[in-house]
């Protein structure tokens, strides 16, 4: 690790302010961070941790019926809270391990959107709303590949607002050694449409496949999903798992998403 | 002495206080004053030629206190091969030199080619980004078998990648390619048995101290083996006279092997503190762990079985190319040829036994000796072939291997692969297994996970390995150049309580609680009074510290010998003090005793006496109650077993879970049978890691792809199933005093074929034209197998 400059802002607009220094960059749980920092990988001058702003935190439902879960909220408390529903909690109670979960918050995930991490699946499935300290950016747009965001230099996400589904199911297939998804299928049902977005398979990172989304919009049975077929091509192949793998588990995942969404 | 905690109680390990709360005292836990810290500048690249190394920009870097690079090295000595190997045409082996920083060529990814002392640890890390090296990439040799057949070498100066080629045994080569030729069946296969990293969860860590006073110096090292390293310190690489040498190894987690060795980095911290006359401290990043600590396995095998009309066993021929990597470690050479080769009888009565194998440099980080260090590789060839044929020939397998077993009433018996097997009962071994994993209940289980949409598979398997690594003067004539004997000084102290230094080395394997069961139950005393020291050169006698499952069997048996003459000294002064003749004394449970009468004195009493001798006959009874003994067996011990695994596949995924694990095994006597239990369930889990999880991976480029806790996968708790672990049959070695043979490998050899046997039974059982699939078995293996 190299050296490096930390603060702490206890509000958002201090945390903002800070980020405008040179190479100051927003640290969240440092789930990613930390680790690329400790391999000299990344190299900011300037730290500015998110934690101590306790308006970024916390769980709450709206008066539309969606939930915002602060950027801040840790993994542990998404998925002990008692307004979660059913797919995100399966989801955020299976991210890492127990220390992850304690330390890993929401809002870098979906940042960082790393192509093989669940928050991004379950933001673009109900079609969340990514809240910054600037604007309101919907999930479809809001995830532009791999690593790739549409957020600006600076900007925070302070909380993500969740419209609640009938049904939903999480569906993750676990790349053995880092416990990332190697695919993971988040499927989300508002009774008059279903949407299914993919993490871990892609190298665009997160995407919506809607082959199995039409499909299920018609007759919202696994049978439905039974003769489509998803093209390998921009898949992901390395060492755990390749092209052609990975699209016949995101098929595998999908029907289990349906038999089990609750 | 309470009779719960000698030989054969299961009492808890001492040692686990300290460990679970934390304070052990580990290399790194060492602080000097004054020390300085260094970071090793590695290759980013597997092959290339070093054109400049240029340290100018790092040396005016802040806090830098002095560089290293291989030239500093050049006149100095190499890393020796410890076992000399020939080829089958009597050529000896190729050994280039292994340097201490890399000269000339850079040879793996990690491959150290300069080093920096600094202040601070952070200082030598920036540094060392500071060394601006021109390196020439050249294409890797990766493959082994291009290795062979390609002009690209790892070592120019030897003109080829093999290192031997070497032929066990070849005067059984022509007679075993007959019985193959005429067999009524032969059933073959090509597996590989992949590459592993040790995974020791404690880095590596080595700090040296340089005494200008004395000209001496202090290395603490985290070895499995402090005498056999300062050895090569001194008679190899340095040339630092060993009694100017003292190596420490303190508490060391873990090395499963890759501890056993002499790494240059330990050589670098020597030299650097001679420079700077400072203390020079190193511990190793886990990326340097990945790169740079010893891997395991790595072979490619064709295996043949010949059988006859009958279903005797009448062949076994192997091929084998194994991958030796960019440097001969210092146990390369013996792994992949006597330790594998020796073990191609497996458990049975076979008339003939070929074995081939060829070594092979690569460009990628060094292999030897892993938990097993060869045995897995024979088990594995042996026991999936004998599958195989069982499959091909509609056999049950549990019933082929029993036809071919040793049978009890055979032993000692001298395999056709070279080995005299001394005591064995490989069916009641086979019996236990049976009996615990309900073989019999076996079909109903598949059936209730089919209902669930799961094939269900059973794998059986049985083993036999070589423990307790020796004789000595038998390794002589096979290459060794080492003794392979053990030592323990045992020490009663004035006060009765007894201090034992032993050769041997614990980093797991629980000495400190089941020596001093030995010392008590011989001595009559409570094992919380002894006391075991090792790790320390300047402490305990030349021993050969722990690898192989030799610990108790050469080491334990050293201090019996130690322990033996302790009594013998012990009658001479109670007979003094009872005023008769020491060949009337007996000695039973701490107290000496003058026959036929009711005079006594305790152990205590003459413990005390030995040290207080106003009253000693000097000229006959030297003071002191001190003993020394060197113990050197005279054969390896073969503890055997029969394990039995059974999985659950999922047909759409290919994701395999075991269900359950079965260990039957025989290791002769038994110390502590917890400890015993403990040393089965790593091992278990060790292999069970092997067969489905772990798998070292480099490109084509030899870039280690696998090279961080994100895409090398260790086994975890929820991988397992709760063991059921069986030792109750003991047929006690032959060959020493406490008729023990060794656990610590077992289940790391027995267990990957046990669970490749099983996914393959699954697999069949759904009509899948399956007969063997590469371990690890990942889920996009299983599934690839299942739609070809």
């Amino acid at each position: 690790m190299y050296n490096f400059e930390f603060k702490q802002p206890k509000t958002i607009s201090d945390a903002v302010n800070a980020l405008e220094s040179d190479d100051a960059q927003a640290l969240g749980g440092g789930q990613t961070l930390i680790p690329t920092m400790k391999q000299r990988l990344a190299s900011p001058s300037t730290l500015v941790s998110l934690t101590a702003i306790s308006e970024m935190k916390g769980i709450c439902k709206n008066d539309d019926g969606s939930i915002s879960i602060g950027g801040g909220t840790t993994h542990a408390d998404v998925a002990c809270h008692s307004d979660i529903f059913f797919g995100l909690k399966t989801l955020a109670e299976n991210i890492g391990d127990a220390a992850v979960r304690n330390r890993g918050t929401i809002g870098g995930s979906l940042a960082n959107n790393d192509p093989a991490a669940c928050y991004p699946a379950a933001a673009l499935s109900v079609g969340a709303t990514i809240v910054t300290n600037s604007r309101e950016i919907s999930a479809d747009d809001f995830f532009q590949g791999m690593f790739d965001t549409a957020l600006e230099e600076g900007e925070i996400i302070v909380s993500v607002k969740f419209p609640v589904p009938s049904s939903s199911s999480y569906q993750k297939f676990v790349q053995p050694a880092s416990r990332f998804a190697m695919v993971g299928v988040f499927l989300s049902n508002f009774g008059n449409e279903t949407r299914v977005a993919v993490t871990g398979a892609s190298e665009g990172g997160v995407f919506r496949w809607c082959e199995a989304e039409a499909a299920l919009n018609e007759d919202f049975s696994d049978g439905s999903i039974k003769d489509l077929s998803i093209d390998h091509k921009d898949m992901i192949n390395d060492i755990h798992a390749s092209k052609e793998y990975r699209a016949h588990l995101v098929k595998v995942m999908t029907k289990r998403a349906v038999a089990n969404a609750s | 002495m309470p009779k719960d905690s000698g030989i054969g109680a299961a009492t808890r390990r001492r040692e686990d206080a300290r460990f679970l709360l934390g304070s052990g005292r580990y290399s790194d836990d060492i602080s000097l004053l004054n020390q300085t810290y260094a970071v090793f500048a590695r290759s980013e690249v597997a092959n290339g030629i070093i054109e400049t190394v240029d340290t100018s920009e790092a040396e005016r870097m802040p806090g830098v206190v002095t560089v290293f690079t291989g030239e500093d090295f050049v006149d100095v000595g190499g890393n020796p091969a410890g076992w000399l190997i020939n080829s089958r045409n009597g050529e000896p082996m190729k050994e280039p030199k292994r340097p201490v920083l890399a000269h000339g060529k850079v040879r793996h990814v990690g491959d150290a080619y300069a080093a920096v002392i600094a202040e601070t640890e952070q200082q030598a890390r920036d540094a060392a980004e500071k060394i601006n090296a021109d390196i020439k990439e050249l294409p890797a040799v990766i493959d082994m078998a291009s290795a062979l057949s390609g002009s690209n070498f790892v070592h120019d100066e030897i003109g080829t990648n093999q290192c031997y080629d070497w032929g066990w045994i070849e005067d059984n080569r022509e007679a075993t390619d007959n019985a193959i030729k005429n067999a009524h069946h032969v059933t073959t296969l090509e597996l590989v048995n992949n590459r592993l990293v040790p995974n020791a969860m404690e880095p590596r860590c080595s700090i040296a101290d340089y005494n200008s006073a004395n000209d001496d110096y202090t290395l603490y090292t985290t070895s499995q083996n402090p005498h056999l390293t300062r050895l090569l310190i001194s008679a190899f690489v340095l040339g630092i006279p060993e009694n100017k040498l003292t190596v420490v190894s303190p508490d060391v987690g873990g090395g499963f092997g890759s501890k056993i060795y002499h790494y240059g980095e330990e050589a670098l911290v020597l030299a650097a503190a001679k420079r700077i006359k400072r203390p020079v401290r190193w511990t190793a990043t886990r990326s340097e762990s990945f790169m740079t600590d010893a891997h395991g396995r790595d072979h490619v095998t064709k295996i043949e079985l010949a059988l006859d009309k009958d279903n005797n066993f009448l062949a076994f021929r192997t091929e084998t190319m194994a991958n030796v990597g960019a440097y001969l470690s210092n146990f390369s050479t013996v792994t992949p040829t006597i330790l594998h080769g020796t073990l191609m009888a497996g458990n049975y009565a076979v008339p003939n036994v070929y074995v081939n194998v060829k070594t092979v440099f690569t460009n990628t980080a060094p292999v030897d000796a892993y938990r097993g260090a060869g045995r897995p590789e024979a088990t594995y060839s042996l026991e999936r072939v004998i599958d195989k044929a069982a499959t091909e020939l509609g056999l049950n397998p549990t019933n082929l291997r029993r036809q071919n077993f040793i049978k009890s009433d055979q032993f000692p018996y001298v395999t056709a692969a070279g080995l005299n097997y001394d005591v064995g009962d490989y069916d009641a071994v086979m019996d236990r297994l049976e009996h615990h994993a309900d073989l019999k209940g076996f079909a109903k289980r598949r059936k209730k996970s089919e209902a669930k949409g799961k094939l269900r598979g059973l794998g059986i398997n049985s083993y036999i390995e070589a423990c307790g690594i020796a004789p000595s003067n038998l390794i002589g004539t096979l290459g060794a150049r080492v003794g392979l004997y053990d030592a323990a000084t045992v020490r009663v102290n004035a006060t009765g309580n007894i201090s034992v230094m032993v050769g041997a080395h614990s980093h797991g394997q629980g000495h400190e609680t089941a020596f001093p069961q030995i010392v008590a139950d011989l001595l009559g005393v409570d094992p919380n009074n002894v006391e075991i020291v090792h790790g320390d050169t300047s402490k305990i006698p030349f021993g050969m510290g722990t690898y192989g499952s030799r610990s108790l069997a050469v080491c334990g048996s050293a201090i019996v010998r130690g322990v033996e003459k302790i009594i013998s000294k012990g009658k001479k002064i109670a007979a003094h003090m009872m005023e008769t003749t020491d060949d009337k004394v007996d000695f039973d449970e701490g107290v000496f005793s003058v026959r036929g009468t009711n005079k006594t004195v305790s152990f205590g009493d003459v413990a005390l006496k030995a040290y207080i001798p106003h009253d000693f006959p000097i000229e006959d009874i030297e003071p002191g109650l001190e003993e020394t003994a060197f113990y050197d067996p005279q054969n390896f011990t073969y503890p055997a077993g029969a394990y039995a695994c059974e999985v659950e596949v999922d047909p759409d995924t290919g994701q395999v879970t075991i269900e359950s694990f079965t260990a039957a095994d025989d290791f002769g006597n038994i110390i502590n049978p917890m400890i015993v239990e403990g040393q089965v369930h790593g091992g278990l889990a060790q292999g069970i890691g092997q067969a489905l999880l772990e798998g070292c991976v480099y490109d084509g480029d030899g870039q280690l792809i696998s090279a961080s806790y994100m895409d090398y996968t260790m086994p975890r708790a929820a991988d397992l199933p709760s063991f059921i672990v069986d030792h109750t049959v003991r047929t006690p070695s032959t060959d020493n005093p406490l008729g023990v043979k060794g656990c610590g490998e077992a289940g790391a050899i027995g267990s990957p074929p046990t669970v490749v046997n099983a996914v393959v039974d699954a697999l069949r059982s759904a009509d899948h034209d399956v007969t063997h699939i590469d371990m690890p078995l990942t889920p996009e293996r299983v599934w690839a197998a299942m739609n070809n």
